[in-house]
């Protein structure tokens, strides 16, 4: 048994741990490390609570953290790298649901008004991330379907919810009982609240929502932490809440747009570019080996499409060979590539490839007349020069790598369909683009067998 | 007593700024194991989950708190080993 003041030190520690894990995390070198660091301060924090007085009961305990341990242990362990994001938001929402449970819970305690608004907080806010992240998890793994689905009364019943959530606030703050209907009122209303926020963004968006609802998973443990009066939840909360906000920044900015567009607009909506037209210029596997071969300096742009067609091994052999052959190879990545953010670093990582050869969208823009080629591997939207020419494109001001800038630009595209966005791509029409034609993974090979003869 | 709430909110003040300085020092090739990472910390609910599930408490509260402690496993087991298997990927040329 140890005494709350010696649990409360030891939750220092852990609390130490958490900093110096993120703080380690900032450089690929040491950032295993900082995981491993991290973990050890989650384990200190345990194992303590577990010692502490509070503990009069143990097997619902054992039970449920096996339970617990096997579904995480199998479910990290078998996740494709594909589907991190789904991963990541279904775990967003055991985190929301964990804390919406706590707080419940902590109604059993004492019956405060601090505790009842602070209950309502985290039965909110965690209600919040468990349903929104069961959505995104259901959009992100196509199993709802990923479009953005806006109705016309949509802000109206998003304000109804709204009033009706703080009118049963006000009402359970008032008289707050474990069993009362109006707290099963605010559950149902945060579930429901959850739903309507993600419902309106789809596609290309959901970097964003999987970014927000990771800051909502840590504003939840944080409220909870105020209702059991608990500075270790508090602190560790905030920290994650924060990670999250920042990580919803970013993406905001790389898309250009605000945090309030992509939560209420629904992309697409708006679309009213000028059609581009124009002659694209096809290329075969053959002409573009030679093109390479004598390159000195390539650049890969890959986006989502990469990783549904598999190529980031044959892209990683073709990365090899290049530099074989005396060039300078790297892989240039947008912000917002991939369905999460930093989606595409993972993918191209678990190829091999080194992360060195990783370089972010302003390094590569920097010295993108230097380029020799730029392979563009199913990305469409963060390559579409449309973003800075055209004001008419829903996509205008968008920060975009510029491979128009390079002296060849291949396109790798299975037809002329095009991207996530609805928005057409000049890019394709340009006098230094050549279109290769085709599943990417068999074009890619097909580079790389040209190279081996 | 009363003062209370306004220590925890000196502390949720404190743990956000260092939050914002910690995290915008990450490079975007990690955010996603940043993102997996920061998620296992958020599971830190867990140690409510426990006590209340190990509480003799009334009513449902054991056996809210016992799915809670399910859920925070989930999320703390998965979420360190998950980040962990990604990081282990990330290799400099050479290694």
């Amino acid at each position: 048994m140890m005494d709350s003041v010696a649990v409360n030190l030891a939750y220092i520690v852990a609390a130490a741990l958490f900093v110096f894990g993120l703080k380690m995390l900032g450089s690929p070198a040491t950032a295993r490390r900082g995981n491993a660091l991290s973990a050890a301060g989650m384990l200190i924090a345990v194992v303590v609570t577990l010692l502490s007085k509070g503990i009069l009961e143990w097997h619902w305990i054992a039970v449920a953290m096996l339970v617990g341990a096997v579904i995480g242990a199998l479910a990290a362990r078998l996740v494709a790298m594909t589907s991190m994001p789904e991963m990541v938001a279904l775990f967003n929402g055991t985190g929301g649901a964990a804390s919406l449970l706590v707080g419940w819970a902590a109604l059993y305690g004492d019956g405060s008004t601090f505790t009842a608004i602070t209950v309502t907080l985290s039965v909110l806010i965690g209600g919040v991330t468990l349903s929104g992240s069961i959505l995104a998890w259901g959009k992100l793994s196509e199993a709802f379907g990923s479009r953005a689905v806006v109705f016309g009364a949509q802000r109206f019943v998003n304000g109804l919810i709204l009033v009706g959530l703080l009118a049963a606030g006000v009402l359970f703050v008032m008289q707050p009982a474990p069993d009362s209907p109006v707290f099963f009122v605010i559950l149902g209303l945060a579930l429901l609240l959850g739903v309507m926020a993600v419902l309106p963004i789809g596609g290309a968006d959901m970097p964003v929502v999987i970014s927000l609802l990771n800051s909502y998973s840590g504003l939840a443990a944080c409220a909870a932490g105020f209702a059991i009066n608990n500075n270790i939840l508090i602190v560790s909360g905030s920290l994650v809440g924060a990670a999250g906000i920042i990580l919803t920044n970013i993406m905001c900015k790389a898309m250009n747009r605000s945090l309030a567009n992509v939560l209420f607009s629904g992309f697409g909506a708006v679309a009213t570019a000028s059609k581009v037209e124009g002659e694209v210029k096809p290329i075969n596997a053959e002409d573009a080996y030679l093109i390479l071969e004598a390159a000195s300096s390539v650049t890969f742009v890959p986006g989502y499409g990469m990783a549904v067609a598999q190529a980031q091994h044959a892209v990683h052999e073709l990365g090899e060979l290049l530099e074989g052959n005396g060039c300078e190879v790297t892989f240039a990545i947008h912000p917002v590539a991939g369905r999460m953010p930093g989606h595409m670093n993972v993918l191209l990582a678990e190829a091999s490839v080194p992360y060195d050869q990783l370089v972010e969208m302003e390094d590569i823009n920097r010295r993108m007349e230097t380029v020799d080629v730029a392979v563009v591997i199913g990305a469409n939207d963060v390559v579409n020069p449309a973003a800075r020419q055209d004001e008419g494109s829903p996509i205008y001001g968008m920060p975009i790598i510029n491979v128009d800038h390079a002296r060849t630009v291949f396109v790798l595209k299975r037809s002329m369909a095009s991207g996530f966005a609805g928005v057409d791509n000049p890019l394709f029409f340009g006098d230094n683009t050549r279109m290769l034609f085709g599943d990417a993974k068999a074009s890619i090979m097909g580079m790389v067998a040209q190279f081996k003869d | 007593m009363e003062l209370a709430p306004v220590y925890l909110a000196f502390i949720l003040m404190l743990a956000i700024f260092l939050g914002f300085e910690l995290i915008s020092k990450v490079p975007a090739t990690l955010h996603t194991p940043l993102m997996s990472g920061a998620n296992a910390i958020s599971g830190i609910a867990i140690v409510g989950a426990l006590l209340a599930a190990g509480s003799k408490m009334p009513g449902l509260a054991p056996i809210l708190g016992a799915v809670a402690v399910t859920f925070a496993t989930i999320n703390v087991v998965g979420g360190y080993l998950v980040t962990d298997r990604m990081l282990g990927m990330f290799k400099k040329k050479g290694d």
